[in-house]
């Protein structure tokens, strides 16, 4: 698969394209140029490194909505076995936005629910752009039911511009299908493992965030509104997206820092793109150390602790009245 | 400045702000549905529905706490829970600036009014959105003022009513905002869990972050006449689905025939229906009776 650049990633793509020119060149060519090549992959490396150690928040976004980003599925392959995807809310429809079923992980059966986004045309208009309906987040707490009854933990994986804004969505009610699972996952009684793949949409989001711990990958992002949401509505411009990202606060690093999510998992030199094998094994590993710190917990331990947690979000003084 | 205003001579000018002020304000009131002309103190003796056509129009969260709850043995939860600006946020305005002139503006220190009182002698917490305070949006003091009446309600075994009226989650605190939907209703969970009625009611607007998470976690979720609710405001969804929306889409009537609200109460029958419910769900002898 040819990789697709940013505009930020000219630089990388101009000297990708000249070590292309010259292994072409190479194969006819009576002068060993290999060195050569091997000296521009060396600087394409440390290039890429460069520019990836720099990005700012709204290059960040761009990353994470990386049109070969890996999405859910990507990693329910290189991650788990014995797939098998569950469909539907069991009473309207079954939402593509929002993929689930049962599966193992290390041997260990558990439930996989996570946003999916389509990467061509016809795909992503099957998969609504990631943009689950309300039967999307009803399938997926039917799922999380369904572990809770048979103690499985469960995975989560968030990767979505929001839930749908759509007529039809509205009619059969996203705000209480919303609701309901924030109700539902402060106190289901399982692990919930919940991971930001990719673009961490707001409220469409979090329906399937809540849990017991809360981790992102490097390039994606988590914000109450999109940045040219944002935008649009305070400087009445979605053109100034870049600087809403920033102030906003989107971006991994700087949401741990503010002590809203746990861990921020390290992608591969140029983002989860260029290498998915290797974004999966990273992403397995912290998966891993994330269900052991919480599988030994009792159920009332878990949701204690979930329970504070939740309780302990927000930044604000306290002051004295009369 | 055009060429006719040039010309004429300036005590003849119009249309001077000074002019304009000379009219004094706030005697009379068009309702914004039929248009009538109002006599100001008859809007606010019928608690601010048009008496011409029952428009519900916005009101401020402490003249919906006077009309709620009974005068005596009121007190407010949660005043001493005040915003810090987490991200220094800033866009056209600083956060603390628009903090600050909201507060100027309104007397309130953030979006959410908590009271503990009783509705004709059934004792209760109402938590109020102030939608006058950056659009009632909910931000980290939202969140922590309401769980602190939830915690109140709980430790008293009490009822809790939420009145919602807002624009969603704040901007200016970014995830943290997000953030207070999962806490809201996560402390909610406990109500349900010791049997304690919550009560939502939904005035105009109801949108966004607070609509989708405890809003329609009620064990009734009630509407007030002509509110409306949602979860996309209906630009977005008009810009997403290039449609004209449906007539009266988003309304509280909508809702109901939808099936996603429990009842819609008129503002003037509040008080005691909402009374009568709580006895009700809560196995008590009727208050009719009650002033």
């Amino acid at each position: 698969m040819k990789t697709t650049f940013l505009d930020f990633e000219q630089p990388i793509a101009e000297l990708e394209a000249k070590i292309e020119e010259l292994r072409f060149v190479q194969d006819d060519s009576a002068v060993d140029i290999s060195e050569e090549i091997a000296r521009l992959e060396q600087k394409n490396y440390g290039l890429t490194k460069d520019i990836y150690s720099k990005l700012s928040p709204w290059q960040c976004a761009l990353v994470a909505r990386h049109p070969q980003r890996p999405y859910t599925l990507d990693y329910v392959e290189h991650i788990f076995t014995d797939f098998e995807e569950l469909h539907g809310d069991r009473g309207f429809a079954d939402d593509k936005a929002i993929v689930g079923g049962l599966a193992r992980f290390n041997g260990q059966p558990c439930m996989v629910i996570g946003h999916q986004k389509g990467r061509d045309t016809k795909e992503k208009i099957f998969r609504n752009f990631g943009m689950p309906r309300p039967e999307g987040y009803r399938k997926a707490l039917r799922l999380m039911k369904l572990a809770e009854k048979f103690g499985l933990p469960v995975f989560t994986f968030i990767d979505t511009p929001g839930a749908y804004p759509g007529i039809d969505a509205e009619e059969r009610g996203q705000s209480e299908a919303i609701g309901h699972n924030l109700f539902v996952m402060a106190e289901l009684k399982v692990p919930i493992i919940c991971t930001v793949i990719g673009e961490g949409g707001s409220g469409g989001a979090l329906a399937i965030a809540v849990g017991d711990q809360l981790m992102m990958l490097q390039y994606s992002t988590y914000s109450v509104i999109s940045p040219e949401g944002c935008a649009s509505i305070l400087w009445k411009s979605a053109e100034r997206a870049p600087d809403a990202a920033e102030t906003m606060g989107i971006t991994a690093s700087r949401l741990k820092s503010l002590g809203l999510i746990d861990k921020v998992i390290n992608e591969p030199v140029g983002g989860a793109h260029r290498d998915h094998r290797a974004m999966a094994q990273s992403l397995k590993r912290a998966l891993q150390d994330s269900l052991r710190q919480v599988s030994d917990l009792s159920p009332s331990e878990l949701l204690e602790r979930r329970f504070e947690r939740l309780m302990s979000y927000g930044k604000y003084k306290e002051i004295a009245v009369d | 400045m055009s060429w006719l205003k040039k010309l004429l001579p300036p005590k003849i000018k119009r249309d001077t702000p000074s002019g304009r002020k000379a009219i004094p304000e706030g005697l009379w009131s068009k309702c914004p549905a039929c248009e009538a002309v109002l006599y100001r103190s008859d809007l606010e003796s019928n608690l601010n529905v048009c008496p011409k056509c029952g428009h519900h129009q916005r009101i401020r969260a402490r003249q919906r706490i006077d009309l709620l709850l009974d005068p005596e043995g009121r007190f407010e939860i949660g005043a001493e829970v005040v915003p810090v600006d987490p991200l220094k946020f800033k866009d056209s305005k600083r956060y603390p600036d628009r903090l600050a002139a909201a507060n100027e503006d309104t007397g309130e220190a953030d979006a959410l009014l908590v009271v503990q009182g009783a509705i004709k002698t059934v004792p209760v917490i109402v938590a109020c959105f102030e939608f006058e305070f950056l659009g009632g949006s909910m931000g980290s003091v939202v969140g922590e003022r309401f769980v602190r009446g939830v915690k109140a309600a709980l430790e008293q075994r009490l009822p809790f009513i939420c009145v919602t009226a807002t624009g969603g989650a704040r901007m200016q605190e970014g995830l943290f905002s997000l953030m207070q939907m999962a806490k809201t209703t996560a402390a909610i969970t406990q109500l349900a869990d010791r049997k304690l009625p919550f009560i939502t009611l939904l005035t105009d607007p109801t949108m966004g972050g607070v609509s989708a998470s405890f809003a329609f976690m009620g064990d009734l979720v009630i509407g007030e006449p002509g509110a409306l609710i949602g979860f996309a405001g209906p630009r977005v969804i008009e810009q997403t689905v290039r449609e004209t929306l449906p007539a009266g889409f988003q309304r509280s009537e909508f809702l109901l025939e939808k099936g996603a609200l429990d009842l819609i109460i008129d503002r003037r029958e509040l008080r005691d229906r909402i009374a009568e419910l709580l006895t009700l769900l809560t196995r008590q002898a009727s208050v009719r009776s009650v002033a």
